[in-house]
């Protein structure tokens, strides 16, 4: 079977398993992202009892593999009677890992502002989080688009471990279809190029993005 | 726990996987990160090219695509290699488009104005290489690649998805016999946070001793 | 009442760890005077500014503006009231010229947009920028970014304005359009506290100099006297040193 009619075979089932990949690709953008905030602010500006369990909580996920944490909410949870689908495992367990780092992409936004930012605000009577929301987080979120982007991208790749728990996005039905044919290889060539075109065509939107929210003459440190 | 303790045995062993599998990848993505990097630097145009298309392409798909694509690939030219080894090509492919990207930036970091210098003290290109670039690049190298040894640690658990017997598979042996995934995986997620922390920290170190000021960049988003 | 003070500073004390900066420092102003501070480099100018406001609050000593004890708990009202121009701009990267000035008069003042919009355009005016208000910081020089500076500290209306070295980093050709936005602000009457090392500008515009050293006030009194006839031996070296180096200031 050559290539061709392969793909034109599997594509029903591959953009089913797309649809899903792109849905929990998007769901743990959002809450990661969400995440990232509150961490990071709580991280640069909160008091100790606020940022330590922060900085414990973010070393803990950056220091474990994804694969890991997946399985401990998957297979750690049902004999306490929590029992949640492959994909509410896979949502939440992305959400949590792209919360942490981008917690950390954003303490390093952040960081990067110069403190006479916010003591302008403070010197026209802002408060220290009319300060934070108002001047810091407005030029800490646009600084740290780039590591964001890569984040989005990251994510978008390693949903695929979400077939390891049994979710059925892309990487799932690839392999089912692939089994039905024993046409293994050629069908992760597919697969990979679906990804391959993914990635490409993000990368172009978020430049795109980029460019249309510079601040003139502001440029982040790449 | 009891629990825990009596699993350790069963645990290092499949850590000890992980490491081996950790280190060979490093050390292919390594040979093969070094001559990318120099056709980057100081490669031709045709050369340059081929090269950004590989990279590109290594990081727009996911591993488990491409550790599927070496496992299924290779059965297909007549060789049949175990997981073990799938795992490591694939990982230490990747690894590489990752590291050459680390050693590019650090050549040319090491600015252009030093090596004039070297080559009008009458050095010849190798020696200004050795002697001047080669010791800087180095140390500006030193903490991306400590990152990116964190991230091939915790990638190798993906190697679980060809059935290597690694640490998280151990895990999985015991959570079998014995039904106490939470405390069995958490034990796992723990001593891949050990392993973690040691290569920092003794990285850190590393770099300390052989800290000069003024040398140093920023690591890479994941 | 005429006579009473604006801001009165009683015994201000600052040290950082082992360096005492600051040692027992008193000063006040009236309205629409004023006063510059000179004196050499690190003897705690800058420092006594940001003390005043609370940005760096002091070790000891008691301010008043007007009538009201300044405190942590009404500082952010006081910061209102009190205008405060910075060395290095402190402009807003992400916001253009007339957002620079705006934003304080919409999330601080609470104004409605057209109000505050309006306000802005008449500050950023008042200081020649009105055609600049859609410029980005990084779009501007440093005199246009000073002057968009004061003209944001000029809009929240306050009572009186403190200027922290505020030609320092600029350009020598850049400075005087700065220096004229100040002669006439002081000439309109405003209340100045102004540390700087412009000669010129102390002579020709304060009512006081007050010069310190060592985190105290050495001598204090109007330009004439200290430059003329000072009655510390210290003041008269100082004074010809810095003359020497910045010039008797052209305009």
């Amino acid at each position: 079977m050559n290539i061709f009619t392969l793909f034109i075979d599997a594509l029903p089932l591959l953009l089913d398993g797309l649809k899903v990949t792109l849905g929990l690709t998007l769901i743990s953008i959002i809450f990661g992202t969400i995440m990232g905030v509150f961490l990071s602010l709580g991280k640069v500006y909160g008091n100790k009892y606020i940022r330590w369990p922060i900085i414990v909580f973010i070393e803990l996920i950056r220091g474990t593999p994804l694969l890991v944490q997946l399985f401990i909410l998957y297979f750690g949870l049902p004999p306490y009677g929590i029992r949640l689908s492959a994909l509410t495992v896979a949502a939440i367990g992305f959400s949590i890992n792209s919360g942490a780092y981008t917690a950390e992409y954003l303490r390093g936004s952040i960081q990067s502002i110069e403190s006479n930012q916010l003591r302008a605000a403070y010197s026209i009577g802002m408060t220290k989080w009319q300060g934070i929301y108002q001047v810091v987080l407005p030029q800490a979120l646009r600084r740290v688009i780039p590591s964001w982007t890569n984040e989005v991208i990251y994510l978008l790749k390693y949903t695929s471990l979400a077939y390891i728990i049994g979710a059925h996005e892309l990487m799932a039905k690839a392999k089912f279809f692939a089994s039905r044919n024993y046409e293994f290889f050629k069908v992760y060539v597919i697969t990979a190029l679906i990804y391959l075109v993914l990635v490409f065509a993000l990368t172009r939107f978020f430049s795109w993005v980029e460019e249309k929210y510079k601040i003139p003459g502001f440029e982040y440190q790449h | 726990m009891e629990l825990i303790w009596s699993s350790l045995p069963s645990l290092m062993e499949g850590a000890l996987v992980t490491i081996k599998i950790t280190v060979f990848s490093l050390g292919l993505g390594l040979v093969l990160a070094i001559p990318i990097a120099f056709g980057q630097v100081y490669g031709n145009k045709l050369i340059k090219l081929v090269i950004s298309f590989y990279e590109k392409v290594l990081r727009s798909i996911p591993l488990l695509v491409i550790l599927f694509l070496v496992f299924y690939g290779f059965p297909r030219i007549g060789v049949r290699i175990p997981a073990f080894t799938a795992a490591v090509i694939g990982i230490g492919v990747r690894s590489s488009a990752y590291q050459s990207q680390v050693f590019r930036g650090a050549i040319q970091s090491v600015s252009g104005s030093q090596l004039k210098a070297a080559l009008s003290m009458g050095m010849n290109s190798m020696q200004a290489f050795v002697n001047i670039i080669l010791p800087q690049a180095v140390r500006i190298a030193i903490p991306p690649l400590t990152n990116e040894t964190a991230i091939v640690l915790k990638d190798t658990s993906l190697a679980y998805a060809l059935g290597v017997i690694d640490l998280v598979r151990h895990g999985g042996y015991i959570i079998s016999t014995t039904y106490r995934p939470l405390p069995i995986y958490s034990a796992v997620a723990v001593i891949y946070l050990i392993m973690t922390l040691t290569i920092n920290l003794s990285l850190a170190k590393f770099e300390k001793k052989l800290k000069i000021p003024g040398i140093g960049i920023e690591e890479r988003a994941r | 009442m005429k006579d009473k003070n604006i801001l009165t500073v009683e015994n201000v004390y600052k040290s950082f760890g082992e360096n005492s900066v600051l040692r027992g420092v008193s000063l006040s102003i009236k309205k629409a005077e004023t006063k510059v501070i000179i004196g050499p480099s690190g003897t705690g100018k800058s420092t006594l500014l940001n003390n005043i406001n609370m940005l760096i609050p002091p070790d000891k000593g008691d301010i008043y503006l007007e009538d009201e004890k300044i405190t942590m708990e009404n500082i952010h009202k006081i910061r209102q009231e009190i205008g405060f121009v910075f060395q290095d701009f402190g402009l807003f990267n992400h916001l253009t010229a007339l957002g620079n000035v705006s934003i304080g008069l919409l999330k601080v003042k609470k104004m409605d947009k057209q109000a505050a919009k309006e306000l802005a355009i008449e500050e950023l005016d008042r200081v020649g920028l009105k055609d600049f208000a859609d410029s980005y910081p990084a779009q501007l020089s440093g005199g246009q970014k000073q002057r968009v500076g004061i003209a944001r500290a000029l809009a929240m209306q306050p009572k009186l304005i403190f200027f922290d070295e505020p030609t320092s980093a600029l350009d020598p050709e850049l400075i005087g359009e700065v220096l004229n936005v100040m002669k006439e602000l002081a000439r309109e009457g405003m209340t100045m506290l102004v540390v700087t090392h412009e000669m010129g500008f102390a002579r020709t515009v304060s009512d006081e100099i007050i010069f310190m050293e060592n985190g105290n006030i050495v001598e204090q009194g109007p330009p004439e006297q200290l430059f003329n006839n000072p009655r510390v031996e210290r003041t008269r070296e100082f004074l010809f040193k810095l003359t020497e180096l910045y010039g008797e200031g052209g305009e």
